[in-house]
């Protein structure tokens, strides 16, 4: 068998680019957004074990969508990351835009030197003491970091949903109206995404130090369909 | 800093201590205090010795001291509480001292003996209880985490053995058997279960001496918050390391409740309450009425 004696340079990123986009499309999409009193993550995930969304530190949340085995070492790393920072300094110096960095130089340096390059697309969401002060840092498989406003879509397609979203979205609104239309922004018109596929977490500005907390799926539901809840409520109470 | 991502067969898992070691972050961690204070004493033939050349001082003279801690079982779960003095040799180094520390929602260590490693340890300690938390996904279960402190005071042992010795108490609230749990410890590293109540520290004994008393298997919270108390301000009547509680100051000994709800601080004003109606108590019952005659 002969082997061909030249790949261009440009040939390779774009073979490796496409390897990447075609892993990540596989997954579901996932919506991460700042409401009045913090951010949250809504994710497709029907795995009840296997998350998509985690805690960092104090004020920051991972999420990823790709393939799980690669974005969850990720998601190991900034814990360590955090709690080694945390603990040799202060609570408070731990922040995410230098983990982001860290993520990036770390993607980036796989896509150029690897053979194969992650198929994942991560967030980095950390709490501000205001809204106007949420970040949210989107990092892609080749190492690009983004830092976005208000609300941030990552996975499989993601154009379609970013568009649904930017029409959707609307600066310091309440956490039931942000989690309603990020599923909505989900699914689409032409699908309903039981409750029990969706993973939502959030930072809160109520939580006291360890803002993180995720959203029962109970919780989801009374959020989703307020009626449907309530109806079974009342008839579970007969 | 690097992104520490490791390959599988070298991945330190959930273990805090092991990632600070594999990340050699000697420069700031309680790793390298450990390890270099250790080398450095073995070097020097006994930072003791040293120390009494250079100042006169001896060790114990120079390094904070924390004294009494107590923990109980209550009807609900388990309370902790500690005075808030500190001592270096004959003298009061710190009158604020916090010798009870949350380490997770459903958990607290008390300290007593060498006052900086003690600290480092309990920081140290919930840092890997939270470490594990997020890593795994679960908490740790309540005889998990009593390992994990029996681990790091095992480790400890060739400073206590220099005179740095720490002991706590561990205390917290076992969610699957839904009772109260204390463990305490030698400086071996052992931990121990205890059914009823513990007190540690130089004015342990004094404590102990009222805890046992008037400890019951049903005694209620408020019973328990006031006795509780009542072991410290013995503990401070006996033992001059240990503080009493400082009215002139406003401070008052750090008690703390775990139960189901999780951990909860009592507020110095409930605690001050207690105080004084236990003074009013020993008043009426003319503690010092002999030294009042003889006037």
């Amino acid at each position: 068998m002969t082997m061909p004696y030249y790949v261009s340079p440009e040939q390779v990123m774009k073979d490796r680019a496409e390897y990447a986009q075609k892993g990540i499309a596989r997954g579901r999409a996932l919506v991460g957004t700042s409401y009045d009193n913090g951010i949250v993550i809504v994710a497709e995930n029907p795995s009840r074990s296997l998350r998509k969304i985690s805690e960092i530190y104090d004020r920051i949340a991972f999420a990823g969508v790709g393939r799980y085995n690669e974005f969850d070492q990720l998601r190991v790393a900034g814990i360590r990351h955090a709690d080694t920072k945390g603990f040799a300094f202060s609570r408070n110096d731990v922040e995410a835009r230098s983990l982001a960095n860290l993520y990036a130089q770390y993607l980036g340096q796989v896509f150029t030197h690897e053979m194969k390059p992650l198929e994942v697309e991560i967030l980095v969401a950390e709490l501000g003491s205001t809204s106007q002060s949420d970040q949210l840092f989107h990092i892609a498989y080749e190492g690009t970091i983004t830092d976005e406003r208000g609300y941030a879509v990552l996975g499989g397609d993601a154009e379609v949903v970013r568009k649904r979203m930017a029409e959707a979205y609307k600066p310091g609104w309440k956490l039931e109206d942000a989690i309603r239309t990020c599923v909505r922004v989900l699914s689409g018109h032409d699908r309903v995404i039981p409750s029990s596929d969706l993973e939502v977490a959030v930072l809160d500005r109520s939580n006291g130090e360890r803002s993180f907390k995720r959203i029962s799926q109970e919780d989801i539901d009374a959020i989703i369909s307020p009626k449907k809840s309530a109806r079974s409520k009342s008839s579970s109470e007969k | 800093m690097t992104l520490p991502i490791f390959g599988p067969t070298d991945d330190p898992g959930p273990n805090f201590m092991a990632t600070l070691a594999r990340t050699k972050k000697k420069d700031a961690g309680y790793y390298w205090w450990n390890s270099s204070m250790d080398s450095a004493v073995g070097e020097r033939n006994g930072i003791a010795a040293n120390l009494a050349n250079w100042t006169g001082d001896t060790l114990a003279d120079r390094m904070r001291h924390g004294t009494t801690i107590i923990a109980l079982r209550y009807k609900d779960g388990v309370i902790v509480a500690g005075d808030r003095r500190a001592t270096e040799g004959h003298l009061i180094a710190y009158r604020n001292m916090e010798k009870v520390i949350r380490v997770d929602q459903y958990s607290a260590m008390a300290i007593a003996g060498a006052a900086g490693p003690a600290m480092e340890m309990a920081r140290l300690f919930s840092t890997q209880l939270e470490h594990y938390e997020k890593v795994e996904g679960v908490s740790l279960s309540i005889e998990g985490k009593a390992n994990q402190l029996s681990q790091m005071v095992r480790e400890h042992l060739a400073l206590a053995m220099r005179g740095m010795v720490v002991i706590p108490i561990f205390a917290g609230y076992d969610i699957q058997a839904g009772s109260g749990r204390i463990y305490t410890f030698d400086v071996t590293g052992g931990h121990y279960i205890e059914e009823e109540h513990a007190a540690e520290g130089s004015g342990g004994r004094n404590a102990r001496s009222v805890l046992k008393q008037s400890w019951h298997t049903d005694i209620s919270r408020d019973a328990a918050l006031a006795l509780a108390i009542e072991a410290l301000v013995e503990a401070a009547d006996e033992d001059i390391a240990t503080g009493p509680p400082d009215i002139l100051r406003g401070i008052y000994p750090i008690v703390a409740t775990i139960t189901s709800a999780g951990y909860q601080a009592i507020n110095d004003d409930e605690t001050a309450s207690m105080v004084h109606s236990l003074y009013d108590r020993l008043q009426a019952r003319g503690e010092n009425s002999d030294w009042r005659r003889s006037r």
